[in-house]
């Protein structure tokens, strides 16, 4: 990422969930668009205020469990068949019932290293920096007992002195200004 | 029969919810605040106590046991084991199930009552991962060693290396290494990412610069936005859904190893659905083993109640007696059958010069749970699980040694018969796996979160979002 100056975006601290989830809903409502929150465990209504709803964890777990599926059964088939062909007591070469054990367990397997890995990724995740992590306010309570709303600066609504006021219509903890 | 008047006692009664008449999941008074105070107290503290030490040391001697007896077995070959024919698989194999059976019990607790919203098992899900991993290494230590040349342990895996030969993937035991391998893999994946964003607590709690470093790297940068706390719901529901059928797949095909051979005594349908139950009654016994000590040494009373200690005791009731329908059957179809092998295996195994082995097994899966886990008064109290807890595991080690050398050391030809004594080498493993399992618990319990604080502050009513709110945070 570039290095970027200016602001962020701006901070909203609360004390409990439902007066983020109120205060989400409504700037989600103003127009809002860049616009995220952060709590200490996951919050699903505030999700909704911001109009997160559907997300594509799934769809990469389906296509991980389906390529491990493929792979584990073609490579028992190529082992057994063409690679390495056993006659063990007269059974055919080409046992598929036998194949299903180790296929169903990759499917598991590369199912669930998508389901992990790949929800990381969508996260944007690992990442070293992340600019919120200047406010003061901000490793204090995001990950213990405070709620926050972020209003970014690249949204076109975005006016430091008047989102400032909007914020603090909400009666929040503190509001502060997030610093690239 | 009347039943005896219960004094109400003040204590007692805060500790217990009008609504259902249990006892609570979470202690009343606890807020976002002190949950994550008390947790992240326990690790981030530079004081650690002596107890911890204490026990470290002596887990620490256990696995230089194994090491040392893990040594001599790579230099001698596994003659220094007892196993020879006709009980060509010993100790090695009755750990291996063991262990893994044990491991069981985290992954129920943590997917599969989470698919079932079994709200109560947040408090406990995360150590009971901790102890399914740590059971599966020393679990997956077992075949490695038993196979005599541990270095040769790769010809398992299907890789292109210069002999050209492939598995046989139509054996039970190949199946073995995927369904083991992946078991590991999968519960490593969902308890880590479980823990990232307890790890960011600690990387934003912690006071040292070594600790910044540390829980800074591991928790990969995790701020706690609501996008990404949904895609990581996502991702948790379906890796629950995933390790569901994993675990119990992974003590089927164990079975398979045994159903699979013709052996009286292993060639059994029940096999699968009998190990799983086993597996799990014996895993809930091992929680119970490693909760009750962990919430009186940290105290973590509020957060493991008695209820905790309660429902686990009723899913150990349930599962076994699954056991014991498993134990029945066998008996049923030694006679149902007309076969004459089965039969003499039955008695054999029963009435045979092992067979006080069997009656162990009897008396501590059966007759000492089974007759007192009906009582709720026994259920809560605390002493009284630990022992359960204890005899429980004692009688699953004990099954899985009859299964193993009862129905090897007198099979078709009594010129074959033989018999079984472990040597001192077999035991030292076994103690030695024994010590790692501890040793790396306890890293465990030192270092990471061993309760995660994001599914203990869901349970919490400041949780709940109230559409007009003027209450206090964490109320």
């Amino acid at each position: 990422m570039p290095a970027r100056e200016g602001t962020y975006g701006l901070l909203a601290e609360f004390d409990t969930p439902s007066d983020l989830v109120r205060a989400a809903r409504q700037a989600r409502i103003d127009g809002w668009r860049r616009l995220d929150c952060y709590t200490p465990y996951p919050v699903e209504e505030a999700a909704e205020a911001i109009g997160f709803h559907r997300n594509r964890v799934p769809l990469v777990t389906l296509v991980g469990g389906l390529m491990g599926l493929v792979a584990m059964f073609l490579l028992e088939v190529w082992v057994s068949v063409w690679a390495y062909p056993l006659n063990i007591a007269g059974r055919p070469l080409y046992s598929w019932p036998a194949f299903i054990v180790p296929a169903y367990e990759w499917t598991i397997l590369f199912a669930g290293l998508s389901a992990g890995f790949g929800m990381l990724a969508l996260n944007g995740l690992p990442a070293l920096y992340h600019p919120l992590f200047n406010a003061p306010n901000f490793r204090d309570g995001a990950t213990n007992d405070k709620f926050f709303l972020c209003l970014e600066a690249l949204d076109p609504k975005f006016d430091l002195l008047e989102t400032r006021a909007y914020l603090a219509s909400f009666e929040p903890v503190s509001v502060v200004e997030v610093a690239y | 029969m009347a039943t005896s008047e219960i004094k109400p006692d003040p204590q007692l009664e805060k500790r217990i919810d009008p609504a259902t008449g249990e006892y609570r999941v979470v202690a009343p008074g606890e807020t976002f605040k002190s949950v994550t105070e008390k947790i992240a107290g326990l690790v981030l503290t530079p004081h650690t106590p002596m107890g911890w030490f204490a026990i470290f040391s002596v887990a620490g001697a256990g696995a230089t046991l194994l090491l040392v007896a893990v040594t001599w077995l790579f230099l001698m070959g596994t003659g220094i084991w007892a196993i020879t024919q006709p009980v060509a698989w010993g100790f090695a194999i009755i750990n291996f199930v063991w262990w893994i059976g044990i491991g069981h019990a985290g992954t129920l607790i943590s997917a599969i009552l989470l698919l079932f919203k079994q709200g109560w098992r947040n408090s406990i899900s995360r150590f009971a991962e901790a102890m399914t991993i740590f059971a599966v290494v020393c679990a997956g230590l077992f075949p490695v060693i038993h196979t005599g040349r541990p270095w040769l342990a790769y010809w398992m895996l299907p890789l292109p290396y210069t002999m050209n030969v492939w598995p046989q993937f139509r054996s039970p035991l190949m199946w073995d290494v995927f369904a083991v391998s992946t078991y590991a893999t999968i519960s490593v994946v969902f308890w880590y990412i479980g823990m990232v964003p307890d790890l960011a607590t600690f990387r934003d709690r912690s006071k040292s610069k070594l600790g910044q470093y540390f829980y800074g790297l591991i928790s990969l940068g995790w701020r706690g936005s609501v996008r990404h706390w949904m895609r990581y719901e996502t991702a948790a529901l379906l890796l629950s859904g995933l390790a569901t059928p994993l675990v119990l797949s992974v003590h089927t095909v164990i079975s398979f190893d045994f159903a699979v051979a013709v052996l009286p005594g292993w060639h059994t349908t029940i096999f699968p659905p009998y190990f799983v139950a086993g597996a799990i009654y014996s895993g809930f016994a091992m929680v119970l083993t490693l909760a009750i000590p962990l919430r009186k040494f940290y105290h973590l009373e509020h957060l493991v109640t008695e209820r905790h200690i309660d429902n686990m005791g009723k899913v150990m009731l349930a599962t076994g007696f699954i056991v014991a329908y498993g134990y029945g059957m066998e008996a049923f179809m030694a006679w149902y059958s007309a076969s004459h092998w089965e039969a003499f295996m039955f008695w054999n195994r029963v009435f045979g010069p092992m067979g006080w082995a069997y009656w162990v097994l009897i008396t501590c899966n059966l007759a000492i749970p089974l007759t007192t886990l009906w009582s709720r008064k026994l259920r809560t109290n605390i002493g009284y699980m630990f022992f359960i807890s204890i005899v429980v595991n004692t009688g699953m080690w004990f099954e899985r040694f009859v299964i193993i050398v009862t129905s090897l050391y007198r099979d078709f030809l009594p010129s074959a018969w033989g018999t079984y004594r472990a040597t001192k080498w077999d035991y030292m493993t076994f103690v030695g796996t024994l010590g790692l399992f501890t040793f790396l618990f306890m890293l465990f319990v030192r270092f990471l979160p061993m309760i995660p604080m994001n599914e203990v502050k869901l349970l919490l009513p400041g949780a709940k979002i109230k559409p007009k709110s003027t209450v206090e945070a964490g109320d």
